[in-house]
């Protein structure tokens, strides 16, 4: 047999190897887009409808007798009024034929317990409205919500549904008359946590992880990369001590993370006295954790400069400071920023430290400062999902939409900040 | 090459000392007992070589001899290599340049270096020059600093070619190009001393026999030294030619005397190209 016949037969077997390779590197693409996708699609599907709110219209008659109060202009007896009573009389107003207690209970939980609140700040606003009949639109309670949009079933035999019968009738009849309606969930991105779940939003959590985020970033990026710059370009090399640094950042970057909290709990906390649940402190756990992975990405980055590089510097006459700042730095920046983007990521995620360290808390404040108590979005993830009402089950898909949001918005900035510091070489 | 390395012992032991004349009456740099090892291994020993004022010496010898060893230490680019050691006498312009006193950036400024693949920085054209002018503030206005541009691009012969993109990227050049562009660079710090570390040796005939037109010019002004692996390059441009031998300086002479009666027997099997 001549050479050319010889690898004629083994072209055959190569070029199938080859096929059979792409079809499993295709096979895994597929197999992984797919995942995603049915991750992104339920979540949606379940999130989607936290970002309505039913709203249901009541009749009000501002009495000023059943506000208990008689000088209309005093803001602070308007303030201290009771709206409890005033909305109570009203659905009762509308709904005369209830009777009984557990009915009448019912009957006041139509509506958010927040709603007297809302009833209270409008007529402080305007106490004009004292005296007069009005139609004021309030949030429904979480309830009558979910059966709005779905979530309970009105075929479940009675005892099987949170909606009884009498309340069908209600929520029936209120339709007729148009006054039950569906619209945008403002609340869900403007407050926060509550037990309430029609009152409960997700901003509280969000400001804390970007707080927590920015304090991380912060401290990390410079400290992260200082310590690559350092161990790659001025350490002394074949030191026994920077091989131990060495060894120890790598293996800092398998501790669990939990291991972390307890250490910031200890450390921050209990020594040095930082506030507890605050973005700060959380911060700083999530610093001690996101420093291995900067560090090692951006020493990875550093070493891949060319060396030709650092000499052609070297030898029109920069000092080696100068050299690392003019030329390496800004050469390894799109590597060390793809570690950086990571290890944010990572530390967005990261729930187990934070539990360590208070931010589990719950928190119905918006924090303001680093120092504030606060949650962040993954804690209040996990803290929605442990709720029983049905309604925070939607709440919890819409908190993982935001993060994921929150997540690409990230990445998207680190892709257009790697873009302006990309060159050629 | 296989020769060389089955009769390594052999020439180790006939390189008593250095033959011809490694010493100038004017020179620029004089080196004496210069001795090299990166850790264990000795690269240089006791080399004594004295490089010409506006002179241009080329260093020839099989690859591994030390010759672009020897020349890094002209310029203390080893200081950054951490095994490496170097002892011996370096003196420029009778200045020790490994004196405690020596400011290593002071002296990388008067010793210029170009590198044997071309290196520029993944800068504009015009901050590939520049930088070395601004970072020694030898520019104090901008249009000086583009004097300066101008006149090390025009000096090394790229200015007619890129006048019209001198913010184009310096690595979007040709590689002849760029190799000039990195002699611009260097020259526009206004060294005493150029060392090239075969310049062409990544060029093709056309860019290698512009660069080496341009080594003559330049020797009017700056003293070269130059190490080479074409022995026509050197024949070409050189005033003096040093051939190195395993670490050793074998023999140092005018060029044309090295080239057309050399002394050793070395020197002539290498340049006779029975080995190298």
């Amino acid at each position: 047999m001549k050479n050319t016949d010889i690898i004629r037969a083994s072209l055959k077997r190569r070029y199938a190897k080859e096929r059979r390779f792409r079809f499993y590197g295709f096979a895994s693409i597929v197999v992984s887009v797919l995942f995603l996708l049915v991750l992104i699609v339920s979540i949606s599907l379940k999130g989607y409808p936290a970002f309505q709110q039913t709203y249901i219209k009541v009749d009000i008659t501002v009495d000023p007798v059943t506000l208990g109060i008689s000088n209309t202009y005093d803001k602070n007896a308007l303030f201290n009024a009771n709206y409890a009573k005033l909305m109570r009389t009203s659905l009762q107003a509308m709904f005369p034929e209830v009777a009984g207690r557990k009915q009448k209970r019912a009957l006041k939980q139509l509506v958010s317990r927040f709603a007297a609140y809302d009833l209270r700040d409008r007529v402080v606003d305007n106490p004009d409205l004292i005296g007069t009949r009005q139609s004021f639109w309030f949030v429904a309670k979480d309830d009558i919500d979910v059966f709005m949009k779905g979530g309970i079933n009105r075929n479940l035999p009675e005892s099987d549904r949170r909606i009884k019968d009498f309340q069908l009738e209600w929520i029936d009849q209120l339709e007729r008359g148009g006054r039950l309606e569906k619209r945008f969930n403002r609340t869900f991105f403007t407050s926060g946590d509550s037990r309430e779940p029609e009152q409960a939003g997700i901003k509280g959590a969000l400001k804390g992880s970007v707080l927590t985020m920015l304090v991380t970033l912060l401290l990390s990026f410079p400290i992260g990369v200082a310590a690559a710059i350092y161990l790659e370009e001025f350490a002394p090399q074949n030191n026994r001590w920077v091989d131990i640094i060495e060894i120890n950042i790598n293996n800092l970057a398998a501790v669990p993370s939990i291991v972390f909290g307890l250490l910031g709990l200890a450390v921050f906390i209990s020594f040095f006295g930082v506030p507890r649940s605050a973005p700060l402190v959380g911060g700083l756990v999530l610093t001690l954790m996101t420093l291995p992975t900067i560090i090692i990405a951006s020493r990875a980055a550093i070493k891949s400069v060319p060396p030709s590089i650092r000499e052609a510097a070297l030898a029109v006459g920069a000092s080696k400071v100068q050299t690392t700042f003019h030329h390496v730095v800004p050469l390894a920046m799109p590597g060390i920023l793809t570690g950086t983007i990571i290890g944010m990521a990572q530390a967005l995620g990261e729930t187990a430290p934070l539990l360590m360290i208070g931010m589990v808390a719950f928190v119905a404040d918006i924090p303001q400062t680093i120092t504030d108590p606060s949650t962040v979005l993954p804690v209040q993830i996990y803290l929605w999902s442990d709720s029983p009402e049905r309604a925070f089950m939607e709440r919890t898909s819409a908190a993982i939409m935001v993060l994921l949001a929150f997540l690409v918005i990230m990445n998207f900035i680190a892709v257009l900040l790697r873009k302006k510091f990309e060159r050629r070489w | 090459m296989n020769v060389a390395i089955e009769t390594r012992d052999e020439f180790a032991v006939e390189v008593k000392g250095t033959v011809g004349f490694p010493f100038v009456d004017h020179p620029k740099f004089e080196t004496r007992h210069v001795n090299v090892s990166y850790g264990d291994k000795q690269a240089i020993f006791d080399v004594g070589l004295d490089i010409g004022d506006k002179q241009i010496i080329a260093m020839i010898g099989p690859s591994g001899c030390g010759k672009s060893t020897y020349l890094r230490c002209l310029n203390r680019m080893n200081d950054t290599i951490p095994i490496c050691r170097v002892s011996g006498e370096f003196k420029l312009d009778g200045e020790d340049i490994y004196a405690d006193s020596q400011d290593p950036v002071l002296l990388r400024a008067r010793v210029g270096m170009v590198f044997q693949k071309p290196n520029p920085f993944p800068k504009s054209i015009h901050d590939n020059v520049a930088y070395g002018a601004r970072l020694h503030g030898l520019a104090s206005n901008r249009s000086e600093l583009d004097d300066i541009v101008e006149k090390s691009l025009t000096r090394a012969g790229l200015f007619k070619e890129v006048k019209d993109d001198l913010h184009r990227p310096g690595t979007g050049l040709s590689g002849g190009q760029q190799q000039r562009l990195c002699i611009a660079r260097t020259i526009a710090v206004d060294p005493e001393v150029i060392l090239m570390d075969e310049p062409t040796s990544a060029l093709d005939p056309i860019a290698t026999a512009l660069i080496e037109e341009l080594m003559t010019e330049l020797s009017e002004k700056y003293s070269i030294a130059i190490v080479t692996h074409s022995m026509q390059q050197a024949a070409r441009v050189s005033h003096r030619t040093a051939y190195f031998h395993l670490g050793k300086l074998v023999e140092v002479n005018d060029t044309n005397t090295v080239f057309t009666n050399p002394e050793h027997k070395l020197t002539e099997n290498y340049i006779t190209g029975r080995f190298g």
